[in-house]
């Protein structure tokens, strides 16, 4: 596989070759597509953050508010807290925009897609088509006969190139469209919560993400409305050095239910990329918000040469009482992952769960976990992290919990499970724990272990060979985690438990 | 069918020397077994046999229908015919036991070039193996040996068994730990496999379990060696005796 990334394509030998033989390599989705871009000039200023927003058909108050955005970012220092360690990144070295030259009229409909774009996403396994299920999965023809609707968002580095499904979702009243589009129709709702979870002054990438931010997905579930399908994103970033920052705003109002999947891949390239999204969610009284995520970026290759950097501020602010939101996210790719999916416990009897299982291969290196904030009166919080460190990799748990003066009677449980596979890499927890009433309780649970001789000795006396066992003993591993899960999400993340620790052991 | 020559074997970690040149034939259909003292070296040959890490042959053979089984790894030799069931068997929480099934008798398949089984085929005969083994829906849902008794254990592995259909077939002391009645199941449960083309190699302590499995042929091996070798009677003998009367006669 080392040969094969730095393969230069040779004279005579097709595109096509080169891809075929990319794709049994361990990275299935490492190709890219070559297609006429755009660009807005190298670096970042405020004439690049204009730009962006003119290129978006912005009003100005949205201008506004990315310049003050930009201004502050200037001021900030880059993190350096966490336990993850990379060359330093010229922040000015990077284009900010990048947009397939098609784009640069908006298609009215799926129909007017440039095909080479509706091609990408059929080999990514996601049709841009209305059907009805998530196909590409395998598996998902075994699916139940009646079918489950999938509505998807796709974003090609800077922009949304369709979404499918709108009309039908729009009769149940929900809204599910690009944020750029998002802030054209709907300025009113994205001027109300844009920012009101993670302010724009939050962190050095949430700044800079807002002031630079191109494009991502609006959700928005209107009182009482239980939305008739999943929702999805999946974000692919194909222009080469070049940083996606999007932006997802999702909405559930008064009693409402949704459920979203995010999905990620990149080609494989021997220079790392950025990408520093930011999530809000805003779930109000009674209402219930579900977010998994499938993270599959380019990891690097098995030397820790390039791959995504992965800085990502998620946050969900549960505002109504007895709202709910439940973060899974399955974290595969990415050669530095920066990320802690929070919850904002704010409403009374509010809950928050946050299931996570994070792989970290080679020179992977993962620092991720979750805040559970408890404001309100009687609320509760779930951790359930499984972290597998192979090869060189660092994987580290960090997360908090905190119970304020006023979230009386709450109750926090979190499980810290690692795995270590082989002796040369290493998996961490770092746990905050604050406690600042007497009626709430916080429980925590760790382990260590390894993967198990003797369980990989039985696995392989029954037949199976010694990545199959390996497969195996993780996904029991993380099963807890899985079953969190979408049923076809659940499958594609076993296979990539599977395809991520290839070439771990022996 | 299996043929050890001359067997050798170390620690890889210490120059300690277990096996100290066995030499043992198993035909097809026949029922072996292996008795001998503690530290006689009896589970050893049988983690040898199946490929486990740790252990070094300095010297001898052992082939399995003419196949050198040493070059193979572990999953070789069990696509090739050889089973252990294991005297712990191992816990693999998460890991529900079908599934674990599942994927080990597709491993195999898939291995010899054979088309992997429907789940539908899958399931009706899972469940007809288990039934006369006594295993539950209940057993079958739950992560492979993960809280299971000292008998529901055994009972698996016989299973697994059952559902691999080995050519050759080793039990470690798979009487230990167990009630006369689990004992009496998994016996059946071994005794329903006996047939002309399948070896057994039966390690055991006790001559109990013989009561229940009728050997062919019953093997003394002690320090390294197999030192007497005789018909059914040889286990009657052990169990009336005890070892130290053969020990001392063959030195």
């Amino acid at each position: 596989m080392a040969a094969l990334d730095q393969t230069q394509v040779k004279e005579g030998v097709d595109q096509e070759t080169v891809d075929a033989v990319r794709e049994v390599s361990t990275y299935k989705y490492g190709w890219e597509t070559d297609i006429e871009m755009e660009y807005a000039p190298k670096g970042v200023n405020p004439d690049i953050v204009k730009l962006i927003s003119e290129k978006n058909e912005e009003p100005e108050w949205m201008t506004e508010w990315r310049l003050a955005a930009f201004e502050r970012w200037t001021q900030m220092e880059e993190p350096k807290w966490a336990m993850v360690n990379y060359p330093e990144i010229d922040f000015q070295d990077q284009y900010y925009y990048a947009r397939p030259k098609s784009m640069e009229e908006k298609p009215k409909s799926l129909d007017e897609v440039d095909p080479k774009l509706l091609a990408t996403y059929e080999k990514l396994g996601i049709p841009l088509k209305e059907q009805m299920i998530l196909a590409g999965v395998e598996g998902a023809e075994n699916m139940p006969a009646e079918g489950r609707k999938v509505a998807v968002d796709a974003v090609f580095d800077s922009v949304s190139v369709g979404t499918t499904f709108q009309d039908e979702l729009k009769k149940a009243g929900v809204i599910f469209c690009s944020i750029s589009e998002a802030i054209k129709e709907h300025p009113e709702l994205v001027k109300k919560y844009l920012g009101s979870v993670v302010p724009v002054s939050d962190n050095f990438y949430a700044t800079l993400n807002s002031a630079v931010f191109s494009d991502g997905s609006f959700v928005y579930v209107p009182p009482g409305v239980r939305c008739p399908m999943e929702l999805s994103t999946y974000f692919r970033i194909n222009a080469e050095n070049t940083g996606q920052f999007e932006r997802t705003l999702i909405i559930a109002d008064k009693g409402s239910y949704v459920s979203y999947l995010e999905g990620c891949t990149a080609p494989q390239r021997d220079t790392a990329q950025l990408h520093a999204a930011v999530v809000e969610i805003i779930i109000e009284e009674d209402a219930e918000v579900k977010y998994s995520t499938v993270q599959n970026w380019f990891p690097g290759d098995e030397n820790g040469k390039g791959g995504i950097y992965n800085f990502v501020t998620k946050r969900a602010d549960c505002r109504g009482d007895r709202s709910k939101v439940m973060w899974t996210q399955v974290e595969t790719g990415s050669a530095v992952t920066w990320k802690y999916p929070s919850c904002i416990l704010r409403g009374d009897d509010s809950q928050g769960e946050f299931y996570s299982i994070a792989i970290a291969n080679n020179y992977q290196q993962a620092d991720t976990g979750t805040k559970m904030v408890h404001l309100g009166k009687n609320t509760k919080s779930r951790i359930v992290s499984k972290g597998i460190s192979a090869g060189k990799a660092q994987n580290t748990y960090r997360g908090l919990v905190s119970m304020h003066p006023k979230a009386k009677d709450s109750r926090n449980y979190t499980q810290c499970d690692s795995l270590l596979i082989g002796d040369k890499c290493g998996a961490h927890t770092v746990p905050y724990i604050e406690v600042r009433n007497n009626s709430s309780r916080v429980e925590h649970e760790a382990t260590t272990s390894k993967v198990d001789d003797d369980q990989l000795f039985y696995c392989r006396q029954r037949g199976m060979d010694e990545e199959e066992a390996v497969a195996l003993v993780v996904n029991g591993f993380c099963k807890d985690v899985l079953q969190a899960l979408p049923m076809e999400f659940a499958m594609e993340a076993q296979q990539l438990v599977a395809i991520s620790l290839e070439g771990s052991v022996g | 069918m299996l043929e050890i020559k001359n067997l050798h074997v170390k620690l890889e970690e210490e120059e300690k020397e277990i096996l100290k040149g066995v030499d043992l034939t198993v035909e097809a259909g026949k029922v072996h077994a292996i008795m001998g003292p503690n530290g006689s070296g009896k589970s050893t040959l049988s983690y040898v046999l199946s490929g486990r890490d740790g252990y070094e042959v300095t010297d001898g053979a052992a082939t399995l229908d003419g196949e050198d089984l040493l070059e193979m790894e572990p999953e070789e030799r069990a696509a090739a015919g050889i089973f252990l069931a294991f005297q712990y068997p191992v816990e693999i929480p998460g890991v529900g036991n079908m599934t674990f099934l599942r994927t080990a008798v597709n491993a195999q398949r898939k291995a010899r070039g054979q088309e992997e089984l429907s789940a539908a085929d899958f399931l009706k005969l899972v469940r007809e193996k288990a039934k006369s083994l006594k295993i539950d829906a209940d057993m079958l849902k739950r992560p492979v040996n993960v809280g299971f008794s000292g008998g529901e254990k055994k009972r698996n592995e016989i299973l697994q068994m059952a559902m691999l259909e080995p050519k050759m077939c080793i039990l470690d002391e798979t009487d230990s730990g167990l009630d006369v009645d689990a004992m009496k199941l998994v016996s059946e449960g071994v005794n329903a496999l006996r047939d002309a083309g399948r070896g057994f190699l039966v390690i055991t302590h006790y001559q109990r379990l013989l009561d229940h499995i009728k050997p062919d042929v019953v093997h003394i091996m002690a320090d390294g060696r197999i030192v007497k070798s005789g018909g059914p009677e040889l286990a009657l003998e052990v169990e009336n005796n005890g070892y130290a009367d053969i020990l001392a006669e063959v030195n």
